[in-house]
């Protein structure tokens, strides 16, 4: 069964997909590591750290519209609740972060920074554990999953969907804000976890550190890839897809939604936390507007403009849209918001496929002027 | 203590005498020492003779010399003796006596306690009112004289609540008993602060009456927190009525085009900015009319917002019909749109839009509980609005017109209602009671390109709450959410009053989808 | 209550209730002991204060193929949502043979225990080609640990194919399944159906949009059908009606006006009434 499994596995992509994914993990392990150790500065080859640090970041963001797409574009259940899971996995190992700043922080203190400037004493309850990686590896996923089935068991067993679910998910992720901002909730308030020194006790800032973090964000990445293409080839994709399409039909066939609504939701989730902790190491700090109501709105524009329905859509999309937020920032920064506003607006209007249908668009024309 | 009081008794049986004053006691005005000024200021007090009024007041105002052995007054070029009023021939050098800020409040309480004896009535009443904070115990016997002759009702419960506070110092048990027992009907904070020290042992040494004093003392805290919470429900009330004018609009707009605008928090943004637009115009033109500001912006800011509703509808949403979360993710884009345009617009720091002077102020209930005005007009003005969409939505062709959609659009398409004219009517309408809404806002919160962000999760929330698309369910969703979240906040802060009620909705909706008000029949889908 | 019932991640024993829990594997337990496959009696629906079902009365026996006819507003399709467990009754019993209550019962499971519904708009996986959508609706485990893991057996493929040549799509087994006409979209549903292998089928107006050829064909269908299965039919059209020659039901106001062949009760002076009188 298993080695069955595995050989279906592999061929849910094409050949050139797989070799597309090569070239892709051969960048980012080789080609890119070489281009930032070997390469001086002021080569024109060089890659520089700010551009690792930027692609790291996009490629978690691609993480979760991955994540985002399958719940939204295969599902159909527009989730603004992405932020909250992002946030959980990125708070879970930002835990394990500030444990590890042991006493170089600036109170030189067992405990964290924040904790001692709120005179607490000793570690709450939630944070026993948190030195260990591996428990916090487990939390990263554990705390989102039990987060998403408690919510999702009860939103879908009561057929809350659509937009309904949507503003749901949105009222869930501000009260978590609203918490997370609070001092005394024990996960540093407003100013949220930041300064850390290291990770598996190597410093966070070197090069080398740094490119480990990119690359395993690369391989997750080609292997959430590979997972979702699986998923969503399987019958399980193809029940998503019909309960998406016609749900009361599914269920006069004999299929109860809520079970696998419930488990592409957690499975949405997870990738989504597991994003948020490749994200904390490489930016550097985790706070609580990761939850706001806009960014979970951000993940979903990254997945209409690539195109939803798609495995590549929302990979693209996230890239071409931070890729312009982080230009806009620096060169025009006061008209971000009316671009991504119109970005929003033009793709529902115009693009329903996102970028990737318009390509299969102009594709189809061609063949048809050929013929 | 002794000769203090044999100088009461003697001024007590002089009184009954003459209404003539003590030269003596006058004469004490001048005394050197302070104390003695005092005395004499207590002493003429208890006289609630006219000519005393005079005389203190006359020290007051530093007209009171000394002048020999006599006190004099002199106003102008013309001197009068100080115990009898009698005109004099101006004396050759009179002394100023010193009157050092003790003095002066010592005079600020005489005079005030005097004034209980004066022959208006509104004089006794303002002067009643002012002792009530700074009652001495010395002022018993005046206070009872006072209330002896006091005829208006009002004057005297608040002469009666004087004298009990006055007597909490007797030292006969059973006058501070009856005084305790007085103020216990009382609600005010400063009352209870003058009985809390009599519930302590080594303060009060009679058992009854500090037990008294202990229930007394509870029985105002009870009341005290009545108070409170009233005056908690009603800024509930007014929160409520702010998120009703935001959510009315949202529940026609969903309720007839079946989608979420995420852009209506932006809508009251651009009422409220209306507002600040419409108050910069009366100050430059018309200055004078300054308080007249705001109901000129009313008009205004509807129809600038319902415009701006318009635009969106017939440019964006329009394309959109029956792609709903397409719908929430294009008018997501719209409010960014919109907030960035007020920041280059407007600047990105907030702007001061002021109340009109007859908005500031409030009733005073109690003590404790005052009713701002701004916060009356506004729910007034919610319950207006309310009133008249009911009239739009139920009286008139329009409102029939909007309900048919609402109910079955195909359908309504069939029997001949313009159903792509009523989408945009509708949605105008929708955005024109935000715009409203940001009138009323712009009075109590910050003006700013981010105000709208604040209120449309609790916007949709009562929404959500009340039931799709219908306006009873969003009145009482609106009403309810604004007090519930208040009073919880009295109890147990902001942030988790916030957190728990998005917890109790999410928990509610698993409950009740459809809300409270929810439609059956067969056309639910 | 009912949402403790879940036939899918519910690892009760077996029998544990009068609906069996694992049942869709075993629809075997279904106990015909009278004869008697659907018993409908006293249900009463109401949707704010309208009586949508007024004590309505109903038994299907087994193998029996029944015509339900009645004006617009009459309740078929309310009857039948209390059937699948769309709608659940204010009162009233709903037994599917002797033993299975329907009104406990969500409609996955209804569907397990061996109900099939066909929608009066045809609702079809749109986007999925004619071949899945028969793949989905094909009785097997459906729950969620099962369907990752699936994979189709040779006979499983047979009997798709089998399913697509009767119902005359097995020239457009790839085609997307939105793009089939609308005759065609309800013969894939009616398809869809028999790979539930239902022992009761519901047909809410199964030939609307058909032509003449097309309905007559499914007419031939559904008589082929009757005795293995029992089909409950709500149709207009009084030509098809005939063709299947079965019981004719007449629903008025939410309850049964009359019952007999066709012939008796088109004579039926009440349902004449009720048809032409108003």
């Amino acid at each position: 069964m298993h080695k069955s499994l595995t050989l279906r596995v592999l061929s849910s992509l094409d050949k050139k997909s797989w070799l597309a994914l090569g070239v892709f993990l051969a960048l980012a392990l080789v080609v890119v590591p070489v281009l930032h150790l070997d390469f001086p500065e002021d080569s024109a080859l060089h890659v520089s750290t700010y551009t690792i640090t930027l692609i790291g970041k996009i490629m978690c963001y691609a993480l979760v519209a991955v994540a985002m797409d399958l719940i939204w574009g295969y599902g159909g259940i527009l989730s603004l609740g992405h932020g909250l899971f992002f946030a959980l996995g990125g708070y879970a190992f930002g835990m394990y972060l500030m444990r590890q700043i042991g006493r170089d922080g600036s109170y030189g203190a067992d405990l964290p920074d924040f904790m001692v400037f709120l005179d607490w004493k000793e570690l709450p309850w939630f944070w026993v554990g948190s030195d260990g990686f591996g428990w916090v590896a487990f939390m990263v996923i554990a705390a989102p999953a039990v987060v998403a089935f408690v919510f999702g068991y009860f939103a879908f067993r009561s057929r809350i969907k659509g937009v309904y679910f949507s503003i749901i998910t949105q009222a869930l992720t501000y009260a978590a804000m609203l918490l997370f901002f609070r001092n005394e909730t024990g996960f540093g308030g407003n100013n949220g976890f930041t300064d850390f020194k290291r990770v598996l006790g190597y410093s966070i800032t070197s090069p080398e550190t740094r490119l480990v973090l990119f690359g395993l964000t690369a391989v997750m990445l080609a292997a959430t890839l590979v997972f979702s293409a699986w998923l969503v080839k399987s019958k399980f994709g193809r029940v998503l897809t019909a309960i998406r399409d016609a749900e009361s039909r599914v269920m006069f066939i004999g299929y109860n939604p809520l079970w696998y609504k419930l488990t592409i939701w957690i499975i949405s989730a997870v990738l989504c936390a597991i994003a948020g902790a490749l994200y904390v190491p490489q930016v550097g700090i985790i706070n609580p507007s990761e939850m706001s109501p806009g960014n979970a709105i951000e993940i979903a524009i990254w997945v209409a403009v690539g195109g939803r329905g798609t495995l590549i859509g929302p990979i693209i999309g996230a890239f071409v849209v931070n890729l312009a937020k982080s230009w806009f920032t620096v060169s025009f920064p006061e008209y971000w918001l009316f671009f991504l506003g119109l970005l929003f607006i033009v793709v529902t209007l115009m693009l329903p496929q996102g970028l990737v249908g318009l390509w299969k668009k102009l594709l189809a024309g061609k063949g048809d002027a050929a013929c | 203590m002794k000769k203090t009081l044999i100088t009461l008794l003697l001024c007590l049986g002089s009184l009954s005498a003459h209404a003539a004053l003590d030269p003596a006691q006058v004469r004490q005005l001048a005394a050197e020492d302070s104390s003695d000024k005092v005395a004499a200021i207590r002493q003429l007090t208890q006289t609630a003779d006219p000519d005393a009024v005079r005389v203190l007041k006359a020290m007051a105002e530093d007209s009171l010399f000394l002048a020999g052995d006599q006190v004099v007054i002199i106003e102008g070029d013309k001197a009068f003796d100080g115990a009898t009023g009698a005109a004099l021939k101006m004396p050759a050098n009179p002394e100023s006596p010193t009157v050092n800020n003790r003095i002066r409040g010592e005079l600020a309480s005489a005079l005030a306690a005097l004034r209980l004896f004066d022959a208006d009535a509104s004089v006794r009443l303002a002067s009643a009112q002012k002792l009530q904070s700074r009652v001495t115990p010395e002022m018993a016997p005046l206070l009872a004289r006072a209330l002896e002759k006091e005829t208006d009702a009002q004057i005297r419960a608040l002469l009666a609540l004087a004298h009990a506070q006055a007597n909490l110092a007797d030292s006969d048990p059973a006058a501070r008993l009856a005084a305790v027992k007085a103020l216990a009907e009382t609600s005010s904070p400063a009352i209870k602060s003058v009985l809390l020290p009599l519930t302590e042992k080594t303060a009060e040494p009679d058992d009854k009456v500090r037990h008294e004093a202990i229930a007394a003392v509870k029985a105002i805290n009870s009341r005290l927190t009545i108070a409170e919470n009233v005056g908690r429900a009603f800024s509930g009330l007014s929160l409520g009525s702010i998120l009703l004018l935001g959510a009315l609009g949202l529940a026609i707009t969903y309720g007839v085009m079946g989608i979420i605008n995420m852009a209506h928090g932006e809508l009251l943004m651009v009422g409220a900015y209306a507002t600040y637009g419409v108050q910069m115009l009366f100050r430059a033109y018309f200055p004078n009319a300054i308080d007249w500001y705001l109901p000129a912006a009313i008009p205004v800011a509807f129809f600038v917002a319902a415009l701006v509703g318009v635009l969106m509808e017939r440019t964006v949403i329009r394309w959109l019909y029956g792609r709903t979360l397409e719908t929430l993710l294009a008018t997501w884009g719209l409010s960014l749109v919109l907030i960035q345009s007020a920041r280059v617009l407007f600047g990105a720091q907030n702007v001061e839009v002021s109340n009109p002077s007859w908005m500031s102020g409030g009733i005073e209930v109690m003590p404790n509980l005052i009713l701002p005005w701004n916060r009356i007009i506004i729910v007034g003005f919610a319950m207006f609005v309310l009133f008249l969409v009911w009239v739009l939505m139920n009286k008139t062709r329009l409102g029939m017109f909007i309900r048919a959609v609402t109910q079955n659009r195909p359908m309504a398409g069939c029997v001949g209602v313009p159903t792509s004219r009523i989408d945009t009517m509708a949605f105008a309408l929708g955005a024109g009671i935000a715009g409203l809404g940001g009138v009323a806002l712009s009075q109590i919160a910050n003006v700013g390109p981010d105000m709208g962000q604040g209120y449309i999760v609790d916007s949709f929330m009562v929404v959500v709450v009340g039931g799709v698309g219908q306006l009873a369910g969003a009145v009482w969703a609106a009403l309810g959410l604004g007090i519930f979240s208040k009073l919880l906040e009295g109890w147990a802060g902001a942030v988790i009053a916030k957190i728990s009620i998005l917890v109790c909705i999410i928990i509610f909706i698993q409950k009740r989808p459809q809300g409270i008000f929810a439609l059956k029949g067969r056309f639910v889908e | 209550m009912l949402n403790t019932v879940n036939i899918f991640e519910d690892d009760r024993p077996e029998g544990s209730d009068g609906a069996d829990q694992m049942g869709h594997l075993v629809t075997g337990e279904l106990d015909l002991s009278h004869g008697v496959v659907l018993y409908l009696e006293d249900i009463t629906v109401s949707f704010d204060g309208f009586k949508a079902l007024n004590n309505l009365n109903l038994e299907i026996n087994a193998g029996e193929l029944r015509c339900i006819i009645g004006p617009n507003g009459a309740g078929k399709t309310t009857m039948m949502d209390v059937i699948t467990g769309k709608t659940r009754p204010d009162s009233g019993k709903a037994f599917f043979g002797q033993s299975i209550d329907l009104t406990r019962l969500t409609e996955p499971e209804i569907a397990h225990v061996g109900i099939g519904r066909k929608f009066q708009k045809p609702t079809i996986f749109e986007q999925h080609t004619v071949f899945e959508n028969l793949e989905l609706a094909m009785k097997t485990d459906k729950r969620v640990w099962k369907s990752l893991m699936a994979r189709l057996a040779g006979d499983e493929r047979d009997k798709i194919a089998e399913t697509l040549r009767l119902i005359r799509l097995d020239g457009e087994a790839d085609h997307q399944a939105g793009l089939l006409s609308h005759g065609q979209k309800q013969w894939l549903e009616i398809g869809m159906l028999l790979m539930q292998e239902p022992k009761l089928l519901l047909l809410d107006e199964p030939v609307a949009g058909m032509t003449d050829d097309e309905t007559m064909r499914t007419a031939e269908l559904f008589v082929s059908l009757a005795g293995k299965h029992s089909l409950v039919v709500v149709e207009h059209d009084m030509a098809f009606v005939e063709k299947l020659g079965g019981l004719v039901t007449v629903l008025h106001e939410g309850s049964v006006l009359a019952e007999g062949d066709l012939a008796t009760v088109q004579n039926d002076q009440r349902v004449i009434e009720v048809y032409l009188g108003r």
